[in-house]
């Protein structure tokens, strides 16, 4: 046993080599270990074993280049359908199929080849045209907050009074039901000299409100999460108490998912080298970073991501949760002063109580918030004793993933020049998806990261890996590997994971497979404005700014949460609904992640989908002042909405025309406008 | 004369007052309404006079904040001078020189984890660092299977398991797990270290109560602290002091009303390497109306016929443990953490664990990895291997316990990470303070690997920032860490066992 073990195994060589051949011994190998009864194995029996793979693939590279560089794009989907299904049986043998490629301008894929591609489109669509890439940054000048529209008042209105409604509903149900069933509230009770392990009071919004629209969180999966993702259908009986698996699949448009640069695939150069990677180091390193857990792999993906994120030195952990829970106490302690934004993330929260720091927050996003609380903290010094803070460290996120907002990154250096303060931003969301290059906040704002003193990320979303990095000078991350308790304890992230890490790494910097990290950055660019101005022009009204994938769209009322998500399950297509607790009570949203995989096609197909389900629950409300106003003609330059940004600053009511565009201009428009300032 | 002409003044200011009061409108029912209530009871017309007039005071007074804090005003131009002075320390101290030569020294190994793994600087050495007890890692089956769930889910799962991160395959690594342990439910994390953080505060609030073994690891310590419940602890696994503790505690909420207790202890001690005594446990914890959580991270694996863990080695049914937290990453080789319970306690963790709400799913092949390992521990080419470790346990433990004059071995006879500790009067012979001792293990390490062996040290945490002497928690004592594998042949175990406890005489007797 040890002897095989030993023998490194030499399969980096597999990446290298030919498509079609690794294919081929992928598929040998795969049959000759797999039993009948593997349930894998099954999803495989499709794989293609074709011989003329390399000569397929070129027919149909030279057919997407064409498509490429027309001037008209046409829709792509039938890829997904499957391409011209032209019978090869009329003809003749292996010889003068060759011969004939010659002079044959389009060679039909076999329907193996065929299968693959539409696989392979389902996890990641193809460009449709080169007019779909742009690439964002920030302008310079003063960072505007996004504008927060309001919907009229009757929808703010109708929310209370709903949540009213359920709140009756649900002590009138337990009332009666602590009554005459007695047995289904057991588990809240007192029993035989235990605590319930659940109190009344706390459970009381899981069981009558969240429990009414269980049905649209958590839906079991299956397959990759790129741009489709398949649900297992699933039924509840009992009013969504429990669910049964139906045995049945359906195929969805993925506009929930973190894969805002398209790594979730189980193809293609970064699938390749993670399969090599398994061979060669198996699944895990079996220890924690501090005793024998650091590979060469390790080393080399901590330097990588270094390198991206423009820092000495960086770690990296086996989950993104764990990173910030255990960077905070690592960092700071008693005498310390933490100052978080309001919306920071749970992690960041955790962290920050186990690190026994004192915590301030400030309000979202508010520059001069936070001013006023620095001042305050240094003048005053800790409570009590008065001492000053022996350091303060602002927390705060480069994209937030229920608002899409950016951090105010120019205000907080600025501000950090001034008080002296260690500022900690959290690229979970931003690493990969923000900035022209994809490092992240500081590369979107054009900053030197060396003003930040920890960048910290996960790799579970842009890069379709897991867990999570902190990257910083080396002396403090040298200290860090020493003190910190993730590294000491937590377990070291696998091989295939950093595989992954790496790869996607080089692809987004064009050392593997040049141009195609650069075409995802450009894509993510264009699909995440171009569904933002879409719904805008719609008339939904869309928080955060305008360069961010993640785009909530606001839904208000609590029974549109279950409404919306079921009519967009209809239409196939799967979106995430989030409520209270994880939004403030009234403004329940709908959150859709875009993807570098998506196609114009798919979000175009959501476009529609939103336009009528907007009609169907009335949720087209927006007043105007955010934007998705009528286009500007020609020539003119972007004043208006300077000035009405203006006059929403300076207090004054704008007299805003509410947008609500047919949806045939919106798509007629969007290409154009969405490279210009959006409005 | 005076007194009467400040009386006419009154009277006549009186007078005025009572005629603009008169032209007021509304002014004739305020007076009705005093005169009745004055007739009838001036007590009561006195009352509302008072009230009437606090509550002006109380709306006219300016807000003030609810915590007393004394706040000392300054201006503007003395905060910017204050900011100015303000010298912040760096973000972190200066690295100590033991920490930089841990640092240096941490081994990277190049290529695959294995028994035999090479290092950074071309040496191939015996691997007893790593939790690869039955070397799945380099299990060919195991490669193929994680290959095939790459091929259809990728790598990983881009979500939370709330938002379309549930994936069949975690589903199912869910109930393999709770059918090996005989549980009625399990739930998947995606990492082992963080989920007993995530399972204690799920459950124990503030005013619930913590009876804790004094040597359980750090994580169990920062769940606890991120409960906020009361803690109370006990004896590192002495029964008596347990039952004492759970005794004042029931005595002292005996008035109070009644709020979720646990007592929380480790299948086999990640400080320690010893078990606790099981069904004694069970015994106290129903007698005195606790819930049992135990973390099986160390256990869950390697403990009974088939690795189920600690319930399986003594005997015990699992579900009279209320929850058992275990790890797919430590021996499992895979990845990710479980808690396994009752079907209650398993749901309420899907919307109340933090580590498992807000954090991305476990990536689906390290889900079917620990599916297969646990598949083929219950084989019986599993079970083969579980005893082929144990054969190695004892190799390796007669090469040191008895043997070495300067170290003996804490841990369980089955637990393959023996934690050897100086002995007693070693460390009073030669006055060895935790510094000296974790140098001396730290030289013994470097002899060992010097020699080919690859062992290392039980880590514990440095004492959290800014804490002063007394809020030191409970350090475990400094040992050296040596990880059995059943990779290795039993000679070749016993030829480790030796060049460890000779590095350990070499190390001991070099110094004075």
């Amino acid at each position: 046993m040890p002897s095989r073990t030993m023998n490194p195994f030499t399969s980096n060589a597999a990446v290298a080599s030919s498509f079609d051949a690794t294919d081929e011994k992928r598929s040998l190998r795969r049959s000759s270990v797999s039993r009948p009864n593997n349930r894998f194995t099954s999803f495989f029996s499709t794989s293609p074993k074709t011989r003329d793979a390399a000569a397929l693939q070129a027919a149909v590279i030279a057919q997407q280049h064409a498509l490429l560089n027309s001037p008209s794009p046409q829709p792509f989907n039938s890829a997904t359908l499957s391409l011209p299904t032209i019978s090869l049986s009329t003809a003749t043998g292996e010889k003068s199929k060759i011969e004939e490629r010659t002079t044959t301008l389009f060679q039909p894929p076999s329907p193996a080849e065929v299968r693959r591609i539409a696989k392979a489109h389902a996890q990641f669509g193809p460009l449709g045209s080169k007019n779909y890439l742009y690439s964002s940054r920030f302008e310079g000048g003063e960072f505007p907050d996004p504008i927060e529209d309001e919907p009229p008042y009757y929808f703010l209105i109708t929310t209370y009074i709903s949540y009213l409604v359920l709140i009756i509903f649900g002590h009138v149900r337990d009332f009666f039901g602590k009554r005459f069933r007695q047995e289904r509230y057991r588990h809240l009770q007192e029993r035989d000299g235990y605590a319930p392990l659940n109190s009344d009071f706390d459970n009381f919004y899981v069981r009558r409100l969240k429990m009414r629209i269980n049905d649209c969180f958590a839906r079991p999966t299956t397959g990759v999460p790129g741009r489709f993702i398949t649900l297992l259908d699933r039924k509840s009986d009992d009013h969504n108490l429990t669910f049964k698996l139906q045995g049945t699949t359906t195929e969805t448009l993925n506009m929930s998912s973190y894969n805002y640069l398209g790594f979730a695939q189980s193809e293609g150069p970064c699938a390749d080298a993670v399969e090599a990677c398994v061979r060669k180091y198996g699944v895990s390193t079996a220890s924690t970073r501090g005793d024998a857990g650091t590979s060469d792999l390790h080393v080399e993906v901590e330097d990588l991501i270094a390198k991206f994120v423009g820092k000495e030195a960086s770690m990296v952990f086996s989950m993104g949760f764990v990173t910030n829970a255990t960077a905070f106490p690592a960092l700071v302690g008693k005498g310390c002063l933490i100052i978080s934004d309001q919306l920071n993330h749970t992690s960041i929260r955790f962290g920050a109580r186990l690190s026994g720091a004192m915590i301030e927050m400030f309000k979202h996003n508010d520059m001069k918030d936070l001013e006023r609380l620095l001042r305050e903290a240094i003048a005053q010094g800790q409570p009590r004793t008065h001492r000053p803070w022996k350091k303060i460290l602002v927390a705060v996120e480069g994209l937030y993933s229920m608002e899409g907002t950016m951090c105010d990154l120019p205000g907080l250096v600025e501000l950090k020049k001034k008080y002296k303060f260690n500022l900690f931003v959290d690229e979970a969301h931003s690493i990969g998806a923000l900035g022209p290059q994809g490092r992240g906040v500081c590369d979107y704002f054009g900053i030197d990261p060396k003003e930040v003193d920890i960048l910290m990320g996960t790799l579970t979303k842009s890069f379709g890996a897991n867990g999570g990095y902190v990257a910083a000078d080396k002396a403090i991350i040298q200290k860090l590997r020493a003190t910190n308790a993730g590294t000491i304890f937590g377990e070291s992230p696998t091989p295939p994971v950093l595989m992954q890490i790496a790869s996607a790494l080089k692809i987004i910097t064009g050392d593997i497979a040049p141009g195609q990290g650069e075409e995802r950055l450009q894509r993510l660019a264009f699909n995440s404005r171009y569904l933002r101005l879409g719904l805008k022009r719609l008339g939904f009204i869309v928080y955060g700014h305008d360069d961010s994938p993640i785009i909530p769209v606001m839904l208000y009322n609590p029974a549109k949460m279950p409404a919306f998500s079921h009519e967009m399950l209809r239409r196939k297509i799967s979106v995430v609904v989030v409520g209270y607790p994880a939004t403030p009570l009234v403004s329940s949203r709908a959150r859709f992640c875009v993807s570098a995989a998506h196609t114009k096609d798919d979000l175009d197909r959501m476009l529609t989908a939103c336009d009528h389900i907007g009609d169907i629950l009335q949720l087209k409300f927006s007043s105007g002042i955010a934007g998705g106003q009528e286009p500007i003609p020609d020539g003119l330059t972007n004043k208006e909405e300077l000035e009405t940004r203006k006059a929403i600053s300076q207090g004054e009511k704008v007299v805003a025309t509410p947008p609500r565009w047919r949806l045939e201009d919106v798509l007629k428009r969007g290409v154009q406008d969405v490279k210009a300032p959006l409005r | 004369m005076d007194l009467q002409d400040a009386q006419n003044t009154f009277a006549r200011w009186l007078d005025n007052a009572a005629k603009r009061f008169q032209k007021m409108p509304g002014s004739a029912i305020i007076l009705r309404y005093i005169k009745s209530s004055y007739q009838n009871d001036p007590v009561r017309s006195a009352i509302e006079l008072f009230l009437f007039l606090f509550a002006v005071r109380y709306l006219l007074a300016p807000k003030y904040s609810t915590q007393k804090q004394k706040h000392v005003a300054l201006t503007e131009d003395e905060i910017d001078e204050l900011v100015e002075d303000w010298t912040p320390e760096p973000l972190v101290a200066p690295e100590t020189p033991f920490e930089a030569l841990e640092n240096e020294k941490r081994p990277v190994i190049v290529g695959p984890t294995g028994p035999r793994s090479k290092l950074s600087n071309g040496r191939t050495v015996m691997n007893l660092a790593s939790y690869n007890f039955y070397n799945f890692v380099g299990n060919e089956t195991l490669k193929e299977k994680a290959i095939a769930t790459l091929r259809t889910y990728g790598v990983g799962p881009c979500g939370p398991p709330g938002f379309y991160g549930t994936q069949d395959v975690h589903m199912k690594t869910e109930a393999d797990v709770a059918s090996h342990l005989g549980a009625d439910a399990c739930i998947v994390y995606a990492q082992a270290f963080s989920t007993i953080s995530s399972v204690i505060p799920a459950f124990s609030k503030r005013g619930d109560i913590i009876v804790a073994d004094k040597a359980v690891n750090y994580a169990v310590r920062k769940g606890i602290q991120i409960s906020r419940s009361t803690i109370r602890w006990y004896e590192h696994n002495d029964m008596q002091d347990l039952e004492r503790v759970l005794e004042r505690v029931t005595k002292e909420q005996a008035r109070k009303p009644l709020t979720r207790r646990f007592i929380i202890t480790e299948g086999l001690f990640e400080n320690v390497g010893d078990m606790p005594n099981l069904p004694k446990l069970i015994e106290l914890k129903l007698k005195y109306k606790f819930r049992l959580i135990l973390d099986e991270t160390w256990s869950y694996g390697i403990l009974g016929r088939t690795g189920r863990g600690l319930t399986e080695h003594q005997n015990v049914d699992a579900t009279a443990v209320d929850m058992i937290i275990g790890s797919l990453a430590g021996p499992l080789c895979a990845g990710g953490g479980f808690c396994a319970g009752s079907e209650e306690v398993v749901e309420h963790q899907r919307i109340s664990a933090a580590s498992y709400t807000f954090s991305a799913a476990l990536p689906a092949m390290l889900a079917t990895t620990a599916s297969e390992t646990i598949n083929m521990l219950q084989e019986d080419s599993g079970m083969e291997l579980i005893s082929t470790l144990r054969e190695n346990i004892k190799s390796m433990r007669a090469q040191l316990d008895p043997r070495s004059d300067w170290v003996r071995c804490t841990s369980s006879p089955e637990n393959p990470i023996m934690l050897l500790v100086l002995k007693k009067e070693v460390i009073e012979n030669k006055k060895l303070s935790v510094q000296d001792q974790e140098s001396l293990l730290q030289d013994a390490v470097d002899e060992a690997l010097a020699n080919g062996v690859l062992i290392t040290r039980l880590k514990s945490m440095p004492a959290p920032l800014g804490a002063g002497p007394r809020d030191q928690p409970w350090q475990p004592q400094p040992a050296l860490k040596v990880c059995v594998t059943a990779g290795l042949s039993k000679r070749e175990t016993e030829k480790a066992g030796v060049v460890i406890r000779h590095a350990i005489t070499k190390v001991m007797t070099r110094r004075k």
